[in-house]
């Protein structure tokens, strides 16, 4: 049975992207003792899934690395993986928190050696790819992961693998017999960093995601892009392997569009013209980079970075929200629309379309197991009714990791004023 | 019908946009369109126009009343409404396209010899006459519009699809003396003589004040 020890003045954090893992830190740092509750077995969210950040064009390991050391060595800090909050009772300063952990069938012996991977064959997609690769059924999720600890997958339990997984490792770290269990503490105040997932691109019909394997979504291309990735970070296409040297990006791929999502999304123009800079980087001259755009949203700042990715030859920009992709006897994408400067009609052939799906959040609007006010996006929205309820990051907005975590420390700073109330210190 | 044109030149002399919110059908949304181009590029008949929605909602709002009520673009549109489910703005495309045909029609500028528009009216007055329409009377009207010779030819080239119609009693060459009309012909057009009156005055209305919008 894991043991929480909570008072109403410890801070429950739940989702441990690059934003809940900020707010508990900043909160433990402070000398407040802090649970972190993350749904997947590992920390990060989805910035481990980045292959590089704009607009520095630096690898997200190294701000995770530092982070993650930071959790190693806070003793304010509770980690639980694998689990989620069903349920919260009370006022602020003075919360229940009900948590249902799953089992990872490995305990704290695992070293990370991997040999209960060797021993078993089934596979299952990806999830950390996207589905575009396949791992095993006991597996590391990535290579950071942290904590960096072994998963047996649910779907082996019960099957001579899982026994076999068992009987391979040397340091006893295999417990089959592990159950789900459900827990309850007090909490005084608590963060809510849940985080955004990608709009689902098949439901943008025209572009034909659900229908051509040439036509893929920007997180899928930061996985492709990655040398750790699905294709060894080989920028090829995901029907013949072919490399992907003339690539159309399509901008507000279910953003600010009344059919999907209203609000304008904000990353994926950035993030486009970053994933321009993979393409440019890996054919130099003889790669052929168009961006079809609305209205290129490089907000404050980024435009240097707009202005330093248009200067590159190889990179277009054509104004025009593309009608919908087709494809031909080859498997090329081909993207169908008229121009706005002049009009023009065009059906271009491509070998990849990259669509810059909007961001939603991750928990609809009506999941949350506490009374919360969102906007009509589903957003948190600061509302005084939340009480002693802080979001963070991107459960608040379509943000960017900087934004993001600027966000989550004044979440922190938010929560730690309500537990600070609660011991009778400040305002 | 040149007067009126003129006197609507004179009354929205600053802006078209304004002219068309308040007289043309769903004209109001044509402010929304944020020219993204979608509608453009989704039209089948698309390649074959003057001027694309997205061009011609750009055009009214520069002002360009002239070539906009002259043009052939909303003659064109076929109600496929393929730019309506996708335009991110829910903007009713294919309305405002039929609503500028209408509103140039009453101004007299429809372009001249132009089939929709001619089709639309052989449609109209045929319908008329006898509260149904006589398919054999205005498809054979339709072959001459352009000439007695053009007219025989698609007379010939059509003859077997209408001996085929006749054999399987889809029609009869009888229809073209007189031809056939619904029961009580002298109420539906006292129905439509009331239609037309109630038009005029919803059109007069339009004229006055901008329809408050939704
Ligand atoms: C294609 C693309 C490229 C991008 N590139 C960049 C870039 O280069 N630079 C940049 O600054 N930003 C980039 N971003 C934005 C960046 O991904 C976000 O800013 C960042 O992920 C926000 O972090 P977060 O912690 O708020 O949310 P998330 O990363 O979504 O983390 C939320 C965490 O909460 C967990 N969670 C969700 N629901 C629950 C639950 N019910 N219970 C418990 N845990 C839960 C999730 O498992 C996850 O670990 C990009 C975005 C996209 C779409
Ligand atoms: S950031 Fe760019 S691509 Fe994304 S929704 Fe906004 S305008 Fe569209
Ligand atoms: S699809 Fe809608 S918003 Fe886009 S150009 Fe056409 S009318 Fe305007």
């Amino acid at each position: 049975m894991t043991e929480i020890v909570a008072t109403n003045e410890t801070i429950l954090v739940v989702g441990g992207g690059i934003s809940g893992m900020t707010a508990a830190l900043e909160a433990a740092e402070t000398g407040k003792q802090v649970v972190l509750v993350e749904k997947r077995p590992y920390l990060g969210g989805r910035t481990t899934q980045l292959y590089k950040y704009f607009p520095k064009l630096c690898f997200p390991t190294c701000g995770l690395e530092i982070n993650q050391r930071r959790a190693r060595m806070n003793p304010n800090l509770t980690l639980l993986t694998l689990a989620e909050v069903t349920r919260i009772d009370g006022t602020p300063g003075n919360y229940q928190a009900t948590v249902r952990l799953h089992p990872r069938y490995v305990n704290e012996n695992c070293t990370a050696c991997g040999d209960c991977a060797t021993v078993v064959n089934t596979e299952f997609a990806d999830e950390f790819n996207y589905g575009l690769s396949q791992r095993k059924g006991a597996y590391l999720p990535y290579r950071m992961a942290q904590p960096q600890r072994y998963v047996i997958d649910p779907r082996i339990i019960g099957t001579p693998e899982a026994e076999q997984a068992k009987a391979a490792c040397q340091y006893n770290a295999i417990d089959l017999d592990m159950t789900p269990q459900e827990i309850t503490f007090p909490c005084g105040a608590i963060v809510w960093a849940t985080g955004w997932q990608p709009y689902d691109a098949a439901k943008i019909q025209p572009y034909g995601y659900d229908r051509i394997a040439n036509v893929v979504t920007s997180v899928e291309f930061e996985r492709m892009a990655d040398p750790n990735g699905p294709f060894g970070g080989q920028l090829v296409r995901p029907s013949d392997g072919k490399p992907a040297k003339k690539v159309a990006f399509i901008q507000c791929a279910g953003s600010r569009d009344r059919n999907h999502l209203l609000h304008c999304s904000r990353i994926c123009c950035m993030a486009s013209l970053k994933q321009a800079t993979y393409v440019a980087d890996a054919y130099q001259d003889a790669a052929d980079i168009r961006i079809f755009y609305i209205d290129i949203r490089a907000i404050d700042r980024f435009e240097d970075f707009y202005n330093k990715v248009s200067a590159i030859p190889q990179v277009k920009f054509i104004k025009s929200k593309p009608a919908s992709v087709t494809v031909d006897k080859d498997g090329n994408p081909i993207v169908n629309g008229v121009d706005t400067e002049g009009y023009h009609r065009y059906a271009e052939p491509f070998d990849l379309v990259v669509l810059a799906v909007g961001m939603e959040p991750a928990v609809p609007k009506d999941a949350f197991p506490v009374p919360i006010v969102v906007n009509r996006a589903g957003f948190i929205e600061a509302a005084p009714e939340n009480g002693g309820v802080f979001a963070a990051g991107g459960a608040s907005d379509a943000l960017d990791v900087n934004r993001a975590v600027q966000h989550a420390t004044g979440a922190a700073l938010r929560a730690v004023q309500v537990v600070n109330r609660v011991r009778g210190v400040g305002v | 019908m040149g007067d009126l044109n003129q006197a609507m030149i004179e009354k929205y002399r600053t802006s078209f946009l304004k002219e068309v919110e308040a007289n043309v059908e769903e004209g109001e949304w044509v402010k929304m369109c944020m020219q993204c181009g979608v509608c453009s590029g989704s039209c089948p008949l698309g390649k074959f126009w003057n001027h694309p929605p997205q061009e011609i909602f750009m055009m009214i709002r520069a002002g360009k009343r002239e070539e906009v009520l002259t043009s052939d673009a909303m003659w064109m549109c076929t109600s496929c409404y393929n730019c309506v489910v996708r335009c991110p703005r829910e903007v009713p495309i294919t309305h405002i396209m039929h609503g500028l045909a209408h509103y140039a029609k009453r101004l007299g500028l429809t372009p001249k010899n132009q089939p929709t528009a001619e089709f639309a009216q052989r449609f109209w007055n045929n319908l008329l006459k006898k509260g149904r329409v006589n398919e054999l009377k205005l498809g054979v009207s339709l072959y001459f519009m352009n000439g007695i010779g053009p007219g025989v030819k698609t007379a010939i080239k059509m003859a077997p699809v209408g001996i085929g119609m006749q054999r399987t009693q889809r029609m009869s060459a009888m229809e073209l003396f007189g031809g056939h009309a619904i029961k009580d012909l002298k109420g539906f057009h006292a129905i439509m003589q009331k239609a037309q009156e109630l038009e005029a005055l919803r059109i007069a209305q339009y004229s006055v004040a901008p329809r408050p919008t939704a």
